[in-house]
């Protein structure tokens, strides 16, 4: 019986020929994040596994917005130096972990990595296991190890020629539109076909990063050059890139052609409420908000393509927009690109790399009945904010050009 | 830790977030509230006034995808309100990672909505995943954990700490006898 990307990983771990699903195995870990360090300390335990492996940032509430946050941050660097921790960022020199974390070589082809926060999916565009862990990831911090339940794998094949405006964001709209936000409720979600391999790397990784939107613990892509260049100078180790048997077995496969795709949009309050972005300018849903940021969609060429939709243009009165780079490197290749310069010259407020605005933190929260576009990944009620503000989910040229017209808008008319 | 528990259901329907368990904006944004404080703010955006109508011993019943989305920790404000079991149609992975380690029993019993009304009286055991509604006499059957499965050890040990903490002394990691520490 062949195995899947994730059976192999997780058996490769186990110190097992074979796993197969509903298993419980413990596993080796190849790194986890330190953000419950305190946690640790309170149990007496006085080293972690290895400090090479645990990475750390502070990102929900960078800078601090209070004492209290600020007396965290502070607490965090004592214990960084306490446990020897080798990867902390600090503010000005990180960013969002999804994206920070593999900038600095976290992760790698083949590897198991469980840490903190949700989107840790993200991670599985390096063709690596990565899913979250929270107060269990103390026993990796202990042990360098964690159990596992093998996960059922579902196979997502798209296919197709990709349109030229067409983003990652649009796509896994698209799926979690047609297939709902749980089917890949505690699965392994595995994606293939013509149009993923044309796809950019950030494109996968807006999927990858989703794919906790869709419930899933594992959204893995293949291994390729693009995978492999861009890890190269950022990873020293070896790595074994992971491809499935031809006999694996997947509990469902779903096939998608993108050929004729429009760009998508998630209306409030659920990443499954999915419409073409056409019949909301249809409907000429105002907008108070656009949020160009967090892990999902703020990368060099998310920024890159705001900055096209926006030259020579302002955004509109009774509109805000906000820009968020998803870390320090992407700012300053943003930066040196000239990006940021149109953005503010168009109008936006270009802030730090910060999750804030997201989760409705700080750097951008939402009033009560206040409407937003999003290029994040969650429109919950009350997510960013309010419980009566409403929350638009859309690619970032959507969001770019909603904040133009003053209402959501399919963008196909502004990318020229 | 017991595996039997009878209790008052309060009913929710579908894809119950995170968010809507520990709001970003009110609790996360904050590092000034204690558990009880943030509890209050549970369901707060979809039903305000819930949070101060339960009493210790409530069982909560849900539909499908219960705890989707952020990898906050929801199963907290359910234990601090006193919600001692959780019954729902699927849960979310993260959701129900949280809930054992937390210590809150949560059983996966396709159907439940089906079976009880709020306000009526449930009886579940987690250990053979039988719900009883106690008003009706219906009865279903949920998911069984296996007995050697290290979720099923790590929610009879009362949660991840005391487990984890049990693993640090056989390790000789941390000396014998009580812990320094009792909260995460």
């Amino acid at each position: 019986m062949g195995m899947t990307i994730a059976e192999k990983i997780l058996a490769a771990h186990a110190g097992k020929a074979a796993v197969k699903p509903g298993d419980y195995v413990w596993c080796k870990v190849d790194a986890t994040s330190g953000h419950l360090l305190g946690a640790l300390e309170r149990t007496g335990l006085d080293q972690v596994w290895d400090p090479d492996r645990v990475y750390l940032v502070e990102d929900h509430l960078a800078p601090p917005p209070t004492v209290e946050a600020a007396n965290a941050a502070t607490e965090l660097r004592r214990l960084v130096k306490k446990y020897g921790i080798k990867h902390f960022y600090e503010f000005g020199r990180g960013g969002i972990l999804h994206q920070l974390f593999p900038e600095n070589g976290m992760m790698a082809p083949g590897e198991l990595i469980a840490m903190g926060d949700s989107h840790s999916t993200s991670g599985g565009v390096f063709n690596a296991c990565v899913t979250n862990a929270n107060i269990d990831s103390l026993y990796i911090l202990a042990f360098g190890e964690l159990w596992f339940r093998v996960p059922s794998s579902v196979k997502v094949i798209v296919d197709g020629q990709l349109p030229s405006w067409c983003v990652g964001k649009d796509v896994i709209l698209e799926i979690a539109g047609q297939l709902g936000t749980d089917f890949g409720l505690y699965k392994s979600i595995e994606y293939t076909g013509t149009a993923v391999r044309q796809m950019t790397l950030a494109q996968r990784w807006t999927i990858a990063n989703m794919g906790v939107e869709v419930g899933a613990k594992f959204a893995l892509f293949e291994y390729d050059d693009k995978v492999g260049e861009w890890l190269e100078g950022r990873v020293g180790r070896p790595y074994t890139p992971v491809a499935a048997d031809d006999d694996a077995e997947y509990e469902e496969v779903h096939r998608f052609d993108v050929t004729g795709l429009e760009p998508m949009v998630a209306f409030p309050h659920d990443p499954g409420n999915v419409h073409p972005a056409s019949a909301a300018q249809a409907e000429n849903i105002r907008i108070d908000q656009a949020f160009l940021g967090s892990c999902t969609n703020a990368r060099q060429e998310d920024l890159e393509v705001a900055a096209r939709v926006m030259k020579g243009r302002k955004v509109a009165d009774g509109v805000r927009m906000l820009v968020s780079p998803a870390s320090q490197e992407v700012y300053r290749d943003a930066l040196k690109a000239g990006w940021l310069e149109v953005l503010a010259d168009a109008g936006c407020l270009v802030e730090h790399s910060t999750c804030g605005p997201c989760f409705g933190g700080h750097l951008g929260v939402l009033g009560d009945g206040e409407t937003c576009i999003s290029s994040s990944n969650r429109n919950f009620q009350g997510r960013m904010g309010s419980a009566s503000a409403q929350v638009y989910l859309a690619s970032p040229a959507t969001v770019a050009a909603s904040a133009i017209a003053g209402h959501i808008v399919d963008p196909r008319d502004y990318l020229s | 830790m017991e595996t039997i528990f009878t209790g008052r259901v309060w009913k929710f329907g579908d894809k119950i977030s995170t968010d809507l368990m520990v709001p970003g904006s009110y609790v996360l944004a904050r590092r000034d509230l204690d558990r009880r404080e943030a509890a209050l703010y549970c369901m707060r955006a979809n039903r305000p006034d819930w949070a101060s109508q339960v009493r210790p011993g409530d069982i909560l019943i849900a539909g499908r995808n219960f705890g989707c989305g952020s990898s906050r920790n929801g199963s907290e404000p359910l234990k601090a309100l006193g919600i001692t079991a959780v019954i729902v149609e699927s849960v979310a992975r993260i959701h129900l990672r949280n809930a054992v380690n937390t210590g809150l029993p949560t059983l996966v019993c396709p159907g439940i909505l089906d079976l009880a009304e709020e306000g009526q009286t449930v009886r579940v055991d987690i250990a053979s995943g039988s719900v009883r509604n106690l008003d009706t006499g219906a009865t279903l059957d949920g998911d069984r954990w296996e007995a050697d499965s290290p979720p099923y050890q790590i929610l009879m040990a009362g949660g991840f700490m005391p487990f984890f903490k049990a693993r640090l002394r056989e390790a000789g990691l941390i000396p014998d006898g009580e812990p320094q520490g009792t909260r995460p």
